[in-house]
């Protein structure tokens, strides 16, 4: 049994995206608080980008993150297509959906076999299984390979996609690039699907009543469609800043966000609780076992969703890319001379983001805001952290054990410190 | 043949040249797997030293006094060290606030304070001797995986 005070730390968590820390302090044997703690490594984009043509900013606000960059890119895009009234054609509306499915392989597989994996078979990092598991790896691998093949034919690049650009493509997805992607997420597709049972662990499970809020489109699409919450709002895209407050959290000098004044979750989980019906025909029937777990309040099944939205975004990508013959077409022009306010949200793979761009009658960048998904889920997981150590403290877990479940809920919740380090405020006393 | 120790380090950046080393992982990783000793990799896993290495791949500029001190002793440890990315190579663009226009500056200049950051946020090669420079935004795969090979 445990003496009734004492702290957890864990310094520089590793397994997640970016660099962070968490304090939980115990007393009298109850957890009295959950600190996530930012590091200090912040980069100034937002002023940075002041001052820029409006071409400029999305390659250079999607350096916020490496590994959700085509998001950024798509998100602002979309934010300064708006303020300057640029309308996309369909085919690059298209283009930037298999973009950000490519984004979801990739990012997803990252997460799921590369941070998740080694939890789940109970040893430290996917570099330590022996080789009775290299057929999971190499199963792993292929999957993470074909959302990578799929950024690259699209994108040019699966980190910072120089294809991508406001107004649309700079270059299309060549004959044989698309030829080679496709083969790939056609022989990923069945090991996508034997994972999902992997993720469905059944040795963790934290439930909690919550507020899932995510952006909901027809045919599952991550850039189109309404913010939809489990409380029953249903919000259009420009109108989301509203719902949203800041609240600033002095210990890791970060703001986060409350949806209506409370806590609230975005991500994986959120995306199939309010939208699976517009799942791929093909996925819904190949994971209707699963797909019966969700609306899920277990944060635990974020994974599980994960998993499921990996075979989603490859049947997707391959019947897209199977019907599309892609086209050189001419980048739509802005037109200027008009002060006026932009607005993108779309699904980034942890969860909504949103951009607003502000520009000047010349076009240049004068306001800039953007919040991320990790911003919008830390009130809700530092709560959940407080109830899921006393659920292991009253019944007598070890500190060890209970520190390392704790890093699995963190993982659960799949937070990126990369982007994180852009919210960073300073708390002035 | 005894494997060489590897450690991959992150400093002040979007982690974005990981991301590439990951992807690389895709078609290298019983090969990296079976040649290096990872020493050091936070984003795989956790018991990260820093402990005698062969080679250091870092990414990020350097914004604090703690990862200029970090760096230091990386130095120390490792018999190569080398930068991948335009942030560890040049410091740009983590290290855009250096040419903020005046105003800007000035506006920051409490939060660069609160958050502890160095007068100016600076490639690797400002504080230690750098053996490989891999510049690119982020890095390129081509010439990691080249590089990769010589190790």
């Amino acid at each position: 049994m445990h003496k009734g005070n004492f702290n957890i730390s864990l310094k520089n968590i590793s397994k997640i995206e970016g660099h962070t820390h968490m304090d939980i302090a115990v007393k009298n044997n109850e957890a009295v608080s959950v600190k996530l703690k930012i590091s200090e490594n912040k980069r100034f984009y937002r002023d940075a980008v002041k001052g820029m043509g409006y071409k400029a900013a999305p390659m250079h606000l999607a350096r916020i993150c490496g590994t959700c960059s085509p998001a950024h890119m798509s998100c602002v895009c979309e934010a300064v297509e708006r303020a300057m009234n640029i309308r996309i054609s369909e085919q690059s509306r298209a283009l930037r959906e298999l973009l950000l499915l490519g984004n979801i392989i990739r990012d997803h597989g990252m997460h799921l076999y590369f941070f998740c994996l080694p939890d789940i078979f109970g040893v430290d990092s996917v570099l330590d299984f022996d080789k009775k598991k290299d057929n999971l790896i190499h199963n792993a691998l292929h999957v993470k390979e074909a959302g990578n093949m799929l950024c690259n034919a699209v994108g040019g690049r699966a980190v910072h996609p120089p294809f991508a650009n406001v107004g649309g493509f700079n270059e299309l997805p060549s004959k044989e690039n698309v030829r080679e992607a496709l083969k790939e997420l056609k022989e990923a597709r069945q090991y996508a699907l034997d994972f999902i049972d992997t993720f469905f662990v059944k040795d963790m499970s934290f439930k909690r009543d919550t507020n899932f809020v995510a952006l909901c489109g027809k045919g599952f699409s991550y850039i189109d469609g309404v913010i939809k919450t489990s409380s029953g709002k249903v919000i259009e895209e420009e109108d989301y800043r509203e719902h949203l407050e800041k609240v600033i959290i002095p210990y890791s000098n970060a703001s986060a966000f409350e949806f209506e004044f409370k806590e609230f979750m975005v991500g994986a989980l959120a995306r199939l609780n309010l939208n699976k019906d517009e799942l791929e025909k093909s996925t819904r029937k190949d994971c209707s076992r699963y797909l019966k777990v969700f609306p899920s309040n277990d944060i635990f099944h974020n994974n599980l969703a994960q998993a499921i939205s990996v075979v989603n975004a490859i049947d997707k990508s391959v019947k897209m890319l199977e019907s599309m013959d892609f086209k050189k077409e001419k980048i739509p022009e802005a037109k200027l001379g008009k002060a006026n306010v932009g607005v993108g949200v779309i699904e980034a793979p942890r969860g909504t983001l949103y951009h607003m761009i502000g520009v000047d009658a010349k076009g240049i960048v004068n306001r800039s805001e953007v919040i991320i998904p990790t911003s919008q889920n830390v009130i809700h997981l530092e709560k959940s952290m407080v109830d899921f150590v006393n659920a292991m403290l009253s019944k007598g877990i070890s500190k060890e054990k209970i520190s390392m479940n704790v890093e699995r809920l963190i993982r659960a919740y799949d937070p990126c410190m990369s982007c994180a380090t852009h919210f960073l405020k300073i708390n002035w006393k | 043949m005894q494997k060489k120790k590897l450690g991959i380090f992150s400093f002040t950046c979007c982690e974005g040249c990981t991301v590439v080393f990951i992807e690389l992982l895709n078609n290298h990783f019983f090969d990296y797997k079976n040649r290096f000793d990872f020493v050091s990799f936070r984003q795989l896993k956790s018991n990260n030293k820093t402990g005698k290495m062969d080679f250091a791949i870092i990414e990020g500029a350097i914004s604090t006094a703690s990862e200029k001190k970090k760096l230091l002793e990386i130095r120390k440890k490792a018999k190569k060290i080398i930068a991948i990315g335009s942030c560890a190579c040049t410091g740009a663009p983590s290290n855009q606030r250096n040419n903020f226009r005046p105003e800007i500056k000035k506006e920051i200049e409490k939060q660069v304070k609160a958050l502890r950051q160095l007068k100016t946020i600076e490639p690797l090669k400002k504080y230690v001797k750098v053996d490989i420079l891999l510049n690119g935004c982020p890095v390129n795969i081509t010439q990691l995986e080249k590089a990769m090979e010589g190790l």
